[in-house]
């Protein structure tokens, strides 16, 4: 239950788990999983990283049975029956605004010029529940710092694809589409943030946000963006999608906090997903967990008026 | 129509109460052999939550929908009306019941701030007291104790529970969804058509 940043690699996940891991990643290999080849996999070489949680991850079935991906429908499960009409190749992102290099970038170009690591994050809903989750991916910072970030932008603005023939639901307007989300630069570039790729060492499920969508784990789950086709660098605060909803409810910081109550219910505790029937629930932690990584960009500011 | 609801009437008298009884359980049945079957999902508390209180407001809107019906087509289900509020009153307890132990698991600290502090979870509560006593006086003693009168007044507190039960299932949601939306709707053209009857009423009665 406690993040142990102190120790060394073997530490970070028991070894039998990191063993199945990889067994996992040489089968899905073999079988020819993944159609951006082994480009959204971990290598199986790679050390377990340092920002990974040694809290035993939830199953590929529940992290991918258990989603909020409105576009998909609005039942936890409907993503998953719903999302295989989306088209995930060929895929492309749109770059722009404050960037030196702006441009249409293909997501094997992205991929051919990052880091691909496994991030076993805690990931906390907004509704109070949780999940451990072992992603794939690549720290947001290295497709910033390739796109040359200029000196006059402040913030980072994702959009999701918007395809209504594809994503159903977009044909009604439970939010106005696309979805969209925002970090600050700082906030951006923090080596918590990733780009995810793939989970459990393959490709990333279309009800995840395939193909790549954003991590942000000190943050409410409604902040990693999925499937993102348009990256904007701004100097404005960018409208993001649940604060344009109900800005009373979700503001744009969103930062796990268990002591700043969504309006509608506490966000003192959680219930982690996949513990059974009768599991208990745990204390929320301030920033998830990771607040020795991130608490020093909050410094000064009030964290429930920038809620 | 009249033929129709003639054959209807026909029907229900032939049918005893006990069937809607029966009938009424079967869903919490099917839920809790989903439930030891593991076909709930990874999150069968919130199914369970979720699904006993929905089905307690369909049976809300299965109550007051009996006098519109028989206004409108001549239908007459009065005869059950106490067996779908009963089984109502029941779905909305095991909700209820579902949210304090399994999903807040009694931290009263937590329970107390959401009744008083988050509107949504204070209409939950509001329409719940309201439903039990209606549930409680749902019993031939309870009607001839109270007299017919005051018992029926008691009851109309129905047309304040199915508004609550619709309003927090429209609040729980994130967004607009449609579902709770269309339930809502319902209970208020019912609310409504109830309205209309009772000023049809009075005005009939004053002539």
């Amino acid at each position: 239950m406690r993040f142990k940043p102190d120790l060394t690699w073997a530490d970070v996940t028991p070894k039998a788990d990191f063993l199945n891991r990889r067994q996992l990643m040489k089968g899905a290999a073999a079988m020819g999983i993944g159609s951006i080849g082994g480009a959204t996999m971990a290598s199986a070489n790679a050390p377990a990283s340092i920002y990974s949680t040694d809290e035993e991850p939830n199953t590929l079935e529940e992290i991918s049975s258990y989603n909020n991906f409105y576009e998909f429908g609005t039942g936890k499960d409907e993503p998953a029956e719903h999302a295989y009409r989306l088209t995930t190749s060929p895929w492309t992102v749109e770059i722009d605004g404050l960037v030196d290099n702006p441009g249409m970038y293909d997501l094997n170009d992205i991929l051919s010029q990052v880091t691909i690591e496994e991030r076993i994050y805690r990931f906390r809903c907004v509704e109070a529940w949780s999940m451990v989750v072992p992603w794939n991916g690549f720290e947001l910072r290295q497709l910033l710092e390739r796109v040359g970030v200029q000196s006059s932008a402040k913030y980072v603005a994702f959009e999701t694809l918007v395809r209504p023939d594809e994503m159903l639901w977009q044909n009604y307007d439970i939010l106005e589409w696309p979805y969209r989300e925002g970090l600050r630069l700082d906030e951006a570039m923090n080596p918590l943030t990733i780009m995810a790729t793939g989970l459990y060492g393959e490709e990333l499920p279309k009800q995840n946000g395939a193909p790549m969508r954003l991590v942000v784990p000190w943050k409410y789950g409604f902040k990693s963006i999925k499937s993102i086709v348009k990256i904007s660098l701004t100097e404005e605060e960018p409208e993001t999608s649940w604060n344009m909803q109900n800005a009373r409810e979700y503001g744009f910081y969103s930062n796990v906090n268990p002591e700043v109550s969504h309006p509608r219910w506490s966000q003192a505790s959680e219930r982690r997903i996949g513990g059974g029937f009768f599991a208990t629930r745990q204390p929320t932690q301030m920033f998830n967990g990771y607040e020795q990584y991130v608490a020093s960009m909050y410094d000064g500011m009030d964290l429930s008026e920038n809620f | 129509m009249q033929q129709v609801s003639q054959t209807c009437n026909g029907l229900c008298r032939a049918i005893p109460v006990w069937v809607v009884y029966l009938l009424g359980f079967a869903p919490f049945v099917w839920l809790l052999i989903q439930l030891f079957t593991y076909q709930l999902g990874v999150d069968p508390v919130k199914v369970l939550e979720h699904e006993f209180g929905k089905v307690g407001l369909q049976f809300i809107v299965g109550g007051i929908v009996i006098t519109p019906l028989r206004n409108w087509t001549g239908i007459n289900l009065l005869k059950f009306r106490r067996a779908i509020g009963v089984l109502a009153f029941f779905y909305v307890l095991a909700h209820l019941l579902v949210w304090l132990v399994l999903d807040i698991q009694l931290l009263w600290g937590e329970i107390l701030t959401d009744i008083f502090k988050r509107p949504y979870i204070t209409i939950g509560m509001f329409g719940f007291l309201i439903m039990a006593p209606l549930a409680l006086t749902s019993n031939n003693t309870s009607v001839k104790k109270m007299g017919a009168m005051s018992w029926r007044k008691l009851h109309k507190l129905t047309y304040l529970a199915a508004p609550a039960a619709a309003i927090h299932y429209v609040m729980v949601v994130k967004g607009w969804q449609i579902e709770p939306l269309i339930y809502l709707a319902i209970v208020g053209v019912l609310l409504i058509a109830r309205i209309k009857l009772k000023q049809r009423n009075r005005s009939a009665a004053r002539v």
